[in-house]
């Protein structure tokens, strides 16, 4: 079988990826696509620690599940402030947005 | 090497260098489209860890709504950032630094973790995991209320995001 061990390191690669996306990216969009990458490693892990763990105790998959309500609700809602910037400034670019910077 | 490890390490790759495209591709687009591959690469892993629901879940509400909503955004903000111009910021191998030093401190964690090598728990006989996770979502002794929250949450976002992108005019 699979060591956790394989588990583990896939989704702390994943996360590493979502987390240079977050990090460089200069798309307010591609920004977010970072930040999805990231949800769902932390979604393997949980996954993975339910299998490996106490399989009755359902807990992992539930947290699951509301990290997938969350990442809904985050993506909408960042989606809908990429398209509403959009519409007032002309520009994606996070580093154009600084109008509340000192 | 057992089939399953070959499985796994096939689709840990897939997912890992369609996560990488969704980082460093110019065209946002295919962006959107590198991240339906690896949404689908983690709904594998999802399979591979007998977490059913989670399977299905992650390709009905990530792949069929939050992929797609994603691409519609870029759709609609696509204008003069779509090929020209740098995609990175001036900082970004600041960016790369911390994310290969995040995933070396995680490794080196894990090595020095003594349940590194745990072997999957097996299933007790009839037992069924999704009978099980529904039981749960909707019992008050397990996790009702988070789950709830969690709706009021899904729904106060999608109301404020309809306000927020509501155009007036």
């Amino acid at each position: 079988m699979v060591p956790l061990s394989w588990y583990l390191i896939f989704s702390a690669a994943l996360f590493s990826i979502g987390l240079f996306g977050v990090l460089s990216r200069r798309n307010a969009v591609a920004i977010l696509l970072g930040v999805e990458l990231m949800l769902n490693s932390v979604n393997v892990n949980l996954a993975a620690f339910w299998r490996y763990g106490d399989v009755a105790d359902i807990a992992g998959q539930v947290f699951a599940i509301i990290v997938f309500a969350v990442a809904a609700a985050e993506v909408s809602v960042g989606l809908a402030l990429v398209i509403s910037v959009y519409r007032r400034r002309n520009t994606v670019i996070a580093d154009d947005l600084d109008m509340m910077k000192f | 090497m057992t089939g399953a490890q070959i499985i796994f390490l096939v689709v840990a790759f897939f997912t890992l260098g369609s996560g990488l495209m969704v980082v460093t591709t110019r065209n946002l687009v295919h962006a959107a489209l590198w991240l339906i591959a690896t949404l689908f690469g983690v709904a594998v892993m999802f399979a591979l860890l007998n977490a059913s629901f989670l399977a299905v879940v992650q390709v009905v509400v990530y792949i069929g709504a939050i992929a797609i909503l994603f691409i519609f955004a870029v759709m609609l903000t696509r204008k003069e950032m779509r090929d020209q111009g740098p995609q990175l910021n001036r900082n970004w191998w600041f960016g790369a630094l911390l994310s290969v030093v995040t995933f070396s401190g995680l490794f080196a964690l894990l090595q020095g973790w003594s349940g590194i090598s745990k072997t999957p728990a097996v299933f007790p006989s009839d037992f069924d995991a999704v009978t099980a996770l529904g039981n749960a979502l909707v019992s008050p002794d397990a996790y009702v209320l988070p789950f709830e929250v969690a709706s009021v949450l899904l729904v106060a976002a999608l109301v404020g995001a309809v306000y927020v992108a509501f155009n007036r005019k």
